[in-house]
This record gives C-alpha cells, sequence and structure tokens, in this order.
C-alpha cells in the first residue's frame, strides 16, 4: 500500500490542475508546495486570452483584474502599431487565481501542503515510488504510485528521476516584473516595446491592473542577460516614461521558452507545465498551456490508478494527448521565435512602418506575423501552420 | 573558482536553477546555496540571473587587482 496514489509537487496552475484532474478520477491525491503561501510571490505578467482560460475555468470578477480589447506594439524607433483582438484577453489577479485553482482541487478531493519542500525521491528498480521532503525542519517521506512534478521554472524533481530538464541559457528569459500604482494607461490595452533598446531578445509589457495601477515587466533572452540587467532596465523605463509612478511590488523569475522536453515521462513520475518546458515560445505565455499540460497529466494519473497500471506503456497517453492538443502547434512556434530573434531593429521599424499604414481595425495579429514574415519569408510555412492551426 | 551568492539580495525566483547544466544549485523558500562540489563554473547562472546576485570570486578577484 502507498500513501498516496498520486503526488504533485508544486502548486502553481499546471500543479493545481493536475491535482484536480487526477482527484476526479478518484485517485488519493496529495499537493506539496514548498512556499508558504500557494500563487505568491506572483512572478508574472498575468495577461491570458478568454477562449484558452474559458476552456479551464469560468472567468470570476474575483480574480480578473482587467478585459483587454486593444494592443499595441512599439517597434524601436517607437512607431506604434495598435491593432484589436479577434479574442479577448484578461489581465489575471495570480494570487487570488491560483488560489482558485487550488481550491478546485482541493474540493475536487486532493490534499495541499504547503510549506513542503521536496528535495528527493524515493526510488525503487529506477522507478519512482514516493517524495521525500522538508517540513517545518522535519524530513518526511511519501509513497505513492505517481508523482507528478510541476515544480516550475527550475524543474529539479524531473532531474531527480533522471531526466534532463535545464533549459539552455538561450531558450530562457531572464525576467523582471513590478506592480505599479499611480500610473494612467488605458485600462482595455495592453502595450508592448520590442527591440534592443528595452528588450533585447525579448519583450517589455504593460498589463493595466485597474485603479490606476499596472503590470509593467521585461523578460529578455538570457544570452544578452550578460550585459543587461532587468531590474535596472525596468526602473530605467519607469523613470522615462512614468517618472510618478510608484514601484508597489517587484519581483524576478524565468520564463523557459525551449520545446516541450522530448521525455515528459520516466518511471512512475510525469513533468508538466514550466518543468515540461510548456510555455509559448513566441508570447512566454504559459498559464494556459501549464493548465492543459497540468489537466491531461492528472487525468492520465487517474486513468491509471484506476486500471492498476503504472507502467511507463499506460502513462504514454499523457505525452500523446499534450502533442495531439498543443505539441505541434508549440513546435511550430519554437521555429517562428527562433525567427523572431533573428530580426533587427532595422526590420522591426521597417515592418512597423508598413503596418500602421493599415488601420487598426483591419490589423490582425495574423497580418502583423505576415508582415514579420516579409521579413523573414522562411518563417512564412511555420505562420501560417501556427493560425490555422496544423 | 568559486560562484558567490551576494547576501540579501536574492529574489528566490529561480532562473538560475532552471539553466543549470549539472543543477548545483539548491533553492527553498527564501534559501539559495551553490554546491560548490557540483559546480562546473559554466558561469550561465550569472548572466541569467535577473538581478546581479551571483558573482564568481576569480573574477571579482580580477577587477580588484
Ligand atoms: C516575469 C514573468 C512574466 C510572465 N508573464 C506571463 C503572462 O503574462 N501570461 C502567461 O500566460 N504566462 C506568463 N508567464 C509564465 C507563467 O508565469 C508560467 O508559465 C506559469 O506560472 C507556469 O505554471 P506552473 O504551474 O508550471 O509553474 P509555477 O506557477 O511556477 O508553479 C511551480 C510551483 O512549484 C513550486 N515548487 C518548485 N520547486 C518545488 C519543490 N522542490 N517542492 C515543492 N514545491 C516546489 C514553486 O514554489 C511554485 O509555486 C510569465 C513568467 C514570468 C517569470
Ligand atoms: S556556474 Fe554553471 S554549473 Fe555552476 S552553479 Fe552556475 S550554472 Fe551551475
Ligand atoms: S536567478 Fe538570481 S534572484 Fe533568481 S534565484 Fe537565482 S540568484 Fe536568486
Amino acid at each position: 500500500m502507498t500513501d498516496y496514489d498520486v503526488i504533485v509537487v508544486g502548486g502553481g496552475p499546471a500543479g493545481s490542475m493536475a491535482a484536480e484532474a487526477a482527484a476526479k478520477q478518484g485517485a488519493k491525491t496529495i499537493l506539496l508546495e514548498k512556499d508558504r503561501d500557494i500563487g505568491y510571490p506572483v512572478r508574472c505578467g498575468e495577461g491570458v486570452g478568454a477562449t484558452g482560460l474559458r476552456k479551464f475555468i469560468e472567468p470570476d470578477p474575483g480574480w480578473i483584474a482587467t478585459t483587454i480589447s486593444k494592443v499595441r506594439m512599439r517597434s524601436p524607433d517607437n512607431t506604434q502599431v495598435n491593432f484589436g483582438m479577434d479574442d479577448a484577453g484578461y489581465v489575471l489577479h495570480r494570487r487570488l487565481f491560483d488560489y482558485a485553482l487550488a481550491n478546485r482541487a482541493s474540493q475536487a478531493g486532493a490534499e495541499i501542503q504547503t510549506r513542503a519542500y521536496v528535495d528527493g525521491l524515493i526510488l525503487e528498480d529506477e522507478y519512482v515510488r514516493g517524495v521525500k521532503y522538508q517540513y517545518m525542519g522535519e524530513t518526511r517521506k511519501l509513497t505513492a504510485n505517481i508523482v507528478i512534478a510541476a515544480d516550475g521554472v527550475e524543474s529539479r524533481v524531473g532531474r531527480m528521476a533522471g531526466l534532463r530538464t535545464a533549459s539552455k541559457l538561450k531558450d530562457m528569459d531572464s525576467g523582471y516584473q513590478a506592480t505599479v500604482g499611480n500610473i494612467d494607461v488605458d485600462q482595455e490595452m495592453i502595450d508592448f516595446y520590442v527591440g534592443d533598446n528595452w528588450a533585447p531578445g525579448g519583450y517589455l509589457w504593460i498589463f493595466p491592473k485597474g485603479d490606476g495601477m499596472a503590470n509593467i515587466g521585461l523578460g529578455i533572452n538570457g544570452i544578452y542577460g550578460k550585459d543587461h540587467n532587468p531590474h535596472d532596465m525596468i526602473h530605467a523605463f519607469l523613470r522615462q516614461y512614468f517618472p510618478t509612478a510608484s514601484v508597489l511590488t517587484s519581483v524576478c523569475g524565468g520564463i523557459p521558452l525551449g520545446k516541450t522536453l522530448k521525455k515528459i515521462t520516466a518511471k512512475g513520475i510525469m513533468l508538466t507545465g514550466d518543468a515540461a518546458h510548456m510555455v509559448n515560445p513566441v508570447t512566454g505565455g504559459g498559464i494556459i498551456t501549464g493548465m492543459e499540460g497540468g489537466q491531461i497529466a492528472g487525468d492520465v494519473a487517474g486513468q491509471c490508478i484506476q486500471a492498476g497500471d503504472y507502467s511507463e506503456q499506460a502513462m504514454k497517453a499523457y505525452p500523446e494527448r499534450w502533442h495531439k492538443a498543443e505539441g505541434k502547434n508549440h513546435e511550430a512556434l519554437y521555429r517562428i521565435a527562433q525567427g523572431i530573434a533573428e530580426i533587427t531593429d532595422d526590420q522591426l521599424n521597417k515592418i512597423a512602418h508598413r503596418l500602421v499604414k493599415t488601420p487598426s481595425e483591419n490589423l490582425s495579429l495574423l497580418k502583423i506575423f505576415t508582415a514579420v514574415a516579409r521579413e523573414k519569408p522562411k518563417m512564412l510555412l511555420d505562420v501560417t501552420r501556427a493560425f490555422a492551426g496544423f | 573558482m568559486m560562484i558567490l551568492v551576494k547576501d540579501n539580495r536574492c529574489d528566490f525566483c529561480g532562473t538560475c536553477v532552471g539553466v543549470c547544466p549539472v543543477d548545483a544549485i539548491e533553492l527553498r523558500e527564501a534559501d539559495i546555496s551553490i554546491i560548490h562540489d557540483t559546480c562546473i563554473d559554466c558561469d550561465i547562472c550569472i548572466w541569467v540571473c535577473p538581478i546581479d546576485v551571483l558573482s564568481s570570486d576569480a573574477k571579482e578577484e580580477v577587477k580588484h587587482d
């Protein structure tokens, strides 16, 4: 007998969705989170698309800060391209959002334990049979038939099982994010700055959070981290554009932008969310993809438990379902991201100059990507693929 | 050479842990340590840290020479 059927490590969106899905299949499930608080600190821009979100949870005014209908992109020479969105977007209060997801998991029957730092696995004949964790200075052990590692950007639990989860430097964005007060920005618009000045190999964002507040952040490609410091850059940006704004919270964070790991399962373990590199490589958005990955992982784990079959063969349904749901699209997006990374500031300006001539109501993300692909023709096929969804 | 952590500056975000090729960084809720025996001094954790918390003592020495 094991202590649990399923142990989930990490209480972010991926972990909570996994725990909920497993518990719903009747699996005796526990989620272990190292921090004393689910959902905090928030290391995130908190932006999501409405359609993606709705697949997993009904939007709740309790955790939605603002509803977004407009986008602005600024090229390096500050040419502003405005466009509408086919789909609404939301800026979340992630602290509350992550709470809601964890609460849902516990309502489905999963136990949740905070302050539980997993620092080892119980291994038997190369099979993961449980975890070791630290709780309030005490070492504890729990056994289970399946461990789901949803431990975010660090992804150490997978490594303990022998999987290679480290990101390459070029596939890791180094990020810094501030929630600022006393700022006057359009509450329905998300605003992006691209180019070497503010965001080498990445972008700077302004996401409105209501009540004169905004989430302002920056992700730069890890390669540029050698000569750039995102903390200093955000503060310089605020001094230049919003000198009267005050920083209410500031945190740093890393965004793994590589391709989803080739192996997201091993004997007795599944990896999901950031830990499995499921983030959209173009946008850096990982909330929805993490929820999706987590839900599939939890669902498959629950089915394995029901069938009493925890073999690698039985767990294969997880990578298969992930690949069908997001995998192909994800790989096309990864190639697009590589193409975008090669675009110079001059080319970005040229693209922006061309796009501003189109009235904003006629601009769509597809048109923008098509304009980008004119500069980088080899991207065209992937852009078409990503938008047509094949 | 040794990777150093500047006192009281770490934000515990895990970005360095995510790139370390040999899993030589241990991070708890509010505690970071470098496992020096495992570290191969590749320095990428220094570059990727968003707030420049990490440094290499070899470089520090060069700077102060
Ligand atoms: C600066 C920044 C901005 C971003 N902006 C956006 C955005 O606007 N939109 C978007 O969709 N995505 C964004 N992302 C990405 C998004 O935040 C992540 O993709 C998402 O949080 C991934 O969810 P997750 O559950 O996989 O991991 P996380 O939310 O990181 O959760 C992992 C959890 O595991 C815990 N944990 C780690 N190790 C252990 C251990 N050993 N034992 C126990 N617990 C452990 C951690 O404490 C953490 O709570 C951003 C990321 C950053 C850094
Ligand atoms: S220098 Fe390289 S090996 Fe050493 S801790 Fe940093 S990333 Fe890991
Ligand atoms: S990247 Fe920097 S701030 Fe983040 S955990 Fe590592 S040393 Fe600390």
